[in-house]
């Protein structure tokens, strides 16, 4: 099989099975289902290995596949782009995707749109290959508003949910804003380099530097600046930057395996990917990178902050993914893409099995989500005990772990850049450490250890039915004693923890400073420095990890985790007694901030106030009224009169062929 | 003195027409058979055709002393005339037997009627185009009124007669203007006269105003236009269905020989004097159309419109313009003959089915009947893939062409407003309940089939426009060298 051949398989063979159980579950069964997504992706993960050697072997491809559409000098092109950064997405996305499969079989075992599921899944394995595998814009936006597509059927997957209905649509329209600009900048780049092809625009990218375009009249921007400005607009709507983070939290309302596929480690990391694959074009702007840098510094914080009172179990890793996107995208600002794309991967890995890990705990809990009513699980489920242990240290940075690296050298990157808003980066990223190891701690200790409040709490989960995580029956076993779940849902913990563990040890050195990546990073060493200071202090994994120990984050972690000891093991009375004294400080927290709320009445509000209006002066007045019916009325009017002329009189009518000639000769003689 | 016989072989067809015209004459004075000068009408119109087309050629063939001129254009258009009042007179014949004025004169005034027809299509001259409109107007005008009982037909006989006669003076008067600028009335040798340059470019203006007035009477363009909705309204049906289809395209020819032959060098007067009356006769055609609750006085005006929509193609002043202006001719009268024919068709005796109200569901009561009008009027209204369409489209294109894109904007927004008033007859058949529920009258099967037939044809050139089209254009470049 030559290599265009296999390139082609990895997104189709995800396609392929998402076609087959999608159009013919019913026939299949659900464990025809299952097993031809899964082979799918299994093809489709086995080639990304194969590429992946081939690509360390040094053979990379960039080509079209198939013409579109040329129009003129343009044309739109299906191709592929297939360096060493494509493939470590691609690696992550078939293996988080395939882990995601084997556990689905677990987890929605007792769900009535099973096959649909499946078909789901696939369908977005496929399009985010699509995306990542790209050669051109017009590809990647056609990858990107798939997976967005995806993103929306599964967070409205059980459908007869009020509650799943209003997070999709958020999610949709939260998407729109960022895809419009998104759109503007691929047309930019359209307009100004003719082209949409990846190569080309980059080869040109350095011409066109000191082009600046005038949007409001007067104000000349660097083109450069507005183009990247614009797609990274695209990437906060994706990526759930700040402000438009507002749809991710929401999305937990689908089922908890897409919560870790889709919301936690691929699709949202579309953004940080895109912004990657553009480094030749950020690069030539600091504005831009700035911009890129301030705002993820706000996401990594203050979306920290908010998991630190969620008492839903799915919640609080999803404000943790925010807050670790912000990483990634600070990364991104002090043009530390390698580094940003390192920690996508680790992320990947560990908030995956974090998210499949809590899934397990809800199965255990009989579907309940309130940490609050849980504790001692422990020595129910302790594979899950154990692997979400793993998780939680990778995410806070223990030194050796996956996550201590890739999130180390982000702190490290901004400390070495020196652009506009690098030191409240800085700041941001180093306190989000302490915030980090508090959350993901409170909620690991109210989880396994202390009390077993379950027992008692049954009242309560009655009540709170709603915020159950899915409609079907509960399985097996006495109501209220958790169980390890079923191997199909343990296995892929084990498999995620596993590169949770190493991934980072062995990974650095090449990926970081092993010129792993190549050409398919652009970095200019000498405006932005941050990588190569990095590259300066870096003596080795293990120096590293012992230098750690000496450092201020490191100590902000230990912190972290032993206020979350304090006062969720030792005094219990304390956060209560927090909570009523913080007063104002826990409403705004509690009210995230009130985006929800300013959201709903100013843009949800102003919208449906504005299309009244619209539809009232707009439509009924001004199209029906006097363009349609207005215009229907001059036309009876003129018609009444031109019937009136005719009297039937016939020196009328031989008078008008005198005024006729009248006006002919005057009009036309002299 | 001697006078040498001139060569009568080109006038062929106009000498068998005038003589049959007479036979038919003397069988009504002595023998009042109707029935057979009805035949010898149909024979007569059928053997002029096959002279028409035997002594027909590409070259163009002068006599009378350049009087007269056989060419292809005139060919291609004598042919449809015959063929239009063919049909007319098949149309016509149960509708006039109930009316007791199934006669000979009614078919001794068509024979006259078309003679004149053909005179002005052939004539190279002045006189004999005066003499031509002068024999067809007469005629008309006593077609108009030959149903003598009907003092609706009386009226607009007499306001026909005597508009037309005032509508006369004004072309005489042009024409003696045009003689006096040139000292000469034979066309070539006033457009030969004019192409030299003229003493007095004021003369030549009144006389354009004139001439183009008398014009503008003949082929019913606003302000000219009042005359049409009256006599198209009292007239008997039949003689309506006569007057808005052949006479069509003679006056069409008329314009082509007066403005084209003889006053080509003053294209850029005329052109303008014809965009104001087109302009106007769109706007005031398409306008009253809506307001009629008479199908007779609807299509009248419809008439007006698209008379409006001809002058387009010949103001271009290009060669496309005047192909696509023939074709429009021709497409035009095919479509009227089958709406006046169908109003004919459906009347019966003591009844006439002229109001719109008349049309209600008539797709209970005979669909195919409806099926055809409803083809007639898409066609009308100018939708494809009717000939009707490409007849507007290549009128259209020879606008753009000649760069008169205002003028081509204007034609498709009084189309829009005129597409109202075709598609209330479809909605009416189609979606309103009948009046009454019993069978359509339909005897006299040959003016059905010749019917479905014309329905279908308007149908088939919209599907296949390109062998007409071709035919126009190619007559046209024939007669203008």
């Amino acid at each position: 099989m030559d290599m265009q051949s296999l390139y082609l398989t990895v997104p189709l063979a995800p396609l392929a099975g998402a076609l087959v159980a999608g159009l013919f579950g019913r026939s299949i069964g659900r464990t025809g289902a299952h097993l031809v997504t899964i082979l799918g992706v299994l093809v489709s993960f086995l080639a990304s290995i194969l590429i992946f050697q081939d690509v360390l072997a040094g053979n990379t491809f960039n080509g079209a596949l198939y013409t579109w559409i040329t129009s003129g000098d343009v044309s739109l092109e299906i191709g592929f782009l297939i360096d060493r950064l494509t493939t470590v997405m691609m690696l992550v996305v078939t293996f988080v995707s395939l882990c995601v499969h084997v556990y689905t079989i677990g987890y929605m075992s007792d769900d009535d749109g099973y096959q649909r599921f499946f078909s789901y899944i696939s369908l977005f394995t496929f399009s985010m290959l699509m995306l990542v595998m790209s050669n051109n814009f017009l590809q990647l936006f056609f990858g990107w508003e798939a997976v967005g597509l995806v993103s929306y059927l599964l967070i409205g997957f059980w459908y007869t949910r009020e509650s799943a209905i209003y997070a999709n649509l958020k999610a949709f329209l939260v998407n729109r804003v960022g895809d419009f600009g998104f759109l503007l900048g691929i047309g930019l780049v359209l307009a100004y380099f003719g082209s949409l092809d990846y190569a080309q625009v980059f080869q040109k990218a350095p011409t066109l530097a000191h082009e600046s375009i005038s949007i409001l009249d007067g104000h000349a921007w660097s083109l450069l600046t507005v183009i990247c400005i614009l797609l990274f607009i695209g990437a906060m709507g994706k990526s759930a930057q700040f402000p438009l983070h507002v749809w991710l939290p929401d999305s937990m309302e689908g089922p908890t395996p897409i919560s870790a596929l889709i919301h936690a480690a691929t699709m949202v990391t579309a953004g940080i990917f895109m912004v990657a694959r553009m480094s030749p074009l950020f690069e030539l702007s600091d504005t831009a990178l700035s911009f890129v840098m301030i705002i993820g510094a706000i996401t990594a914080l203050f979306m920290g902050f908010l998991g630190m009172i969620q008492n839903d179990i799915k919640r609080v890793v999803a404000y943790s993914t925010l807050s670790q996107l912000g990483y990634m995208t600070v990364a991104l600002g002090a043009s530390a893409y390698s580094v940003a794309i390192f920690h996508l991967m680790t992320h990947a890995f560990f908030k995956a099995l974090l998210f499949l890990a809590a899934g397990s705990v809800i199965i255990g809990m009989h579907h309940d989500q309130d940490i609050r009513n849980m504790g001692g699980l422990r020595k129910y489920m302790p594979i899950t005990w154990i692997t979400l242990l793993i998780g939680s240290l990778a995410l806070i940075g223990t030194p050796g772990l996956s996550g201590f690296f890739s999130k180390d050298s982000i702190i490290l990157a901004t400390y070495a850049s020196d652009l506009y808003g690098s030191g409240f980066a800085a700041f941001a990223v180093t306190a989000g450490v302490f915030v980090t190891a508090f959350y993901s701690f409170r909620m690991y200790f109210l989880v396994f250890h202390g009390k077993e409040r379950f027992h008692n709490a049954h009242a309560g989960h009655d009540q709170e039915g709603g915020k159950d995580d899915d409609q079907h029956g509960h399985h097996g076993g006495g109501h209220g004693t958790p169980h390890e779940s079923p191997w199909v849902v343990w296995l892929p913990l084990v498999l995620l923890a596993i590169p949770s563990v190493y991934a980072g040890w062995a990974y650095i050195e090449p990926m970081l400073f092993g010129d792993y990546f190549g050409g398919a990073i652009f970095v200019n060493h000498e405006a932005h420095k941050a990588m190569s200071d990095l590259a300066h202090h870096f003596h080795g994994a293990g120096a590293m990890t012992l230098h750690a120990l000496m450092t201020l984050p490191f100590w902000l972690a230990v912190a972290g985790v032993a206020t979350a000891y304090y006062l969720y093991m030792v005094r219990r009375d304390l956060p209560e007694k927090i909570r009523r004294q913080a007063g104002v400080l826990y409403t705004i927290l509690d009210q995230k901030y009130g985006f929800d709320r300013f959201n709903d009445w100013f843009f949800a509000g102003g919208a449906r106030w504005l299309g009244g209006r619209l539809w009232r002066w707009g439509d009924v007045t001004a199209i029906d009224g006097v363009m349609v019916n207005g215009s229907a009325r001059v036309v009876g009017q003129f018609a009444r009169l031109a019937r009136g002329l005719q009297s039937g009189y016939i020196y009328h009518y031989a008078f008008a062929m005198i005024i006729g000639v009248a006006l002919l000769v005057t009009v036309f003689v002299g | 003195m001697t006078y040498p016989l001139p060569d009568l072989l080109p006038a062929l067809p106009e000498i068998l027409v005038l003589t049959l015209a007479c036979v038919i004459l003397v069988i009504e004075a002595f023998f009042k058979d109707a029935k057979a000068a009805y035949v010898l009408t149909l024979l007569t119109l059928l053997g002029a055709a096959g002279v028409t087309a035997f002594t027909g050629g590409e070259m163009s063939v002068h006599t009378f002393n350049g009087m007269f001129v056989d060419d292809a254009m005139g060919d291609v258009l004598k042919l449809m005339t015959y063929l239009a009042a063919i049909t007319a007179v098949v149309y016509s014949r149960g509708y006039l037997a109930e009316r007791g004025i199934f006669k000979g004169e009614y078919f001794a005034l068509v024979l006259f009627a078309v003679l004149g027809m053909m005179v002005m299509i052939s004539a190279s001259h002045l006189l004999t185009l005066y003499l031509g409109l002068e024999l067809l107007s007469l005629s008309l005008y006593a077609m108009v009124a030959l149903h003598r009982e009907s003092q609706a037909a009386v009226e607009a006989a007499m306001k026909y007669f005597v508009l037309g006669a005032l509508a006369s003076g004004l072309l005489l008067y042009g024409m003696s203007m045009l003689y006096g600028l040139t000292g000469t009335l034979d066309l070539a040798q006033i457009s030969a006269a004019l192409r030299e340059g003229v003493s007095s470019p004021v003369v030549l203006a009144f006389g354009l105003v004139f001439v183009v007035a008398g014009l503008g009477f003949k082929l019913g363009n606003a302000p000219f236009h009042m005359w049409v909705p009256d006599v198209y309204h009292g007239a008997p049906t039949a003689v309506t269905l006569f007057i808005g289809t052949a006479p069509k395209l003679a006056a069409f020819a008329f314009a082509m020989r007066l403005l084209v032959d003889g006053l080509e060098p003053a294209h850029g007067d005329w052109q303008q004097m014809l965009a104001v009356m087109a302009v106007l006769s769109m706007a005031i055609g398409n306008l009253a159309a809506i307001m009629q609750t008479n199908i007779k006085r609807m299509l009248a005006y419809s008439t007006i419109s698209h008379m409006g929509f001809l002058l387009l193609g010949i103001l271009a002043g290009t060669f496309a313009g005047y192909s696509a202006a023939m074709f429009y001719a021709i497409a035009y009268v095919l479509m009227s003959l089958g709406g006046f024919g169908m109003v004919v068709y459906l009347s019966r005796a003591g009844y006439e089915a002229e109001n719109l109200d008349d049309y209600k569901g008539l797709n209970s009561r005979s669909p195919w009947l409806a099926a055809v009008m409803g083809i007639l009027m898409f066609s009308m209204a100018g939708i494809p893939p009717f000939v009707g369409f490409y007849a507007k489209l290549t009128i259209l294109q020879s606008l753009v062409g000649a760069g008169l894109v205002w003028l081509a904007v204007l034609a498709v927004l009084f189309s829009l407003i005129g597409a109202f008033y075709y598609l209330r007859v479809i909605k009416l058949m189609y979606f309103d309940a009948p009046h009454s529920t019993g069978a359509v009258a339909a005897e006299a099967g040959d003016a059905r089939m010749l019917l479905s037939l014309n329905g279908l044809a308007v149908l088939l050139l919209g599907l296949a426009p390109q062998p007409l089209m071709a035919l126009c254009a190619n007559a046209m470049q024939l007669s203008l060298q």
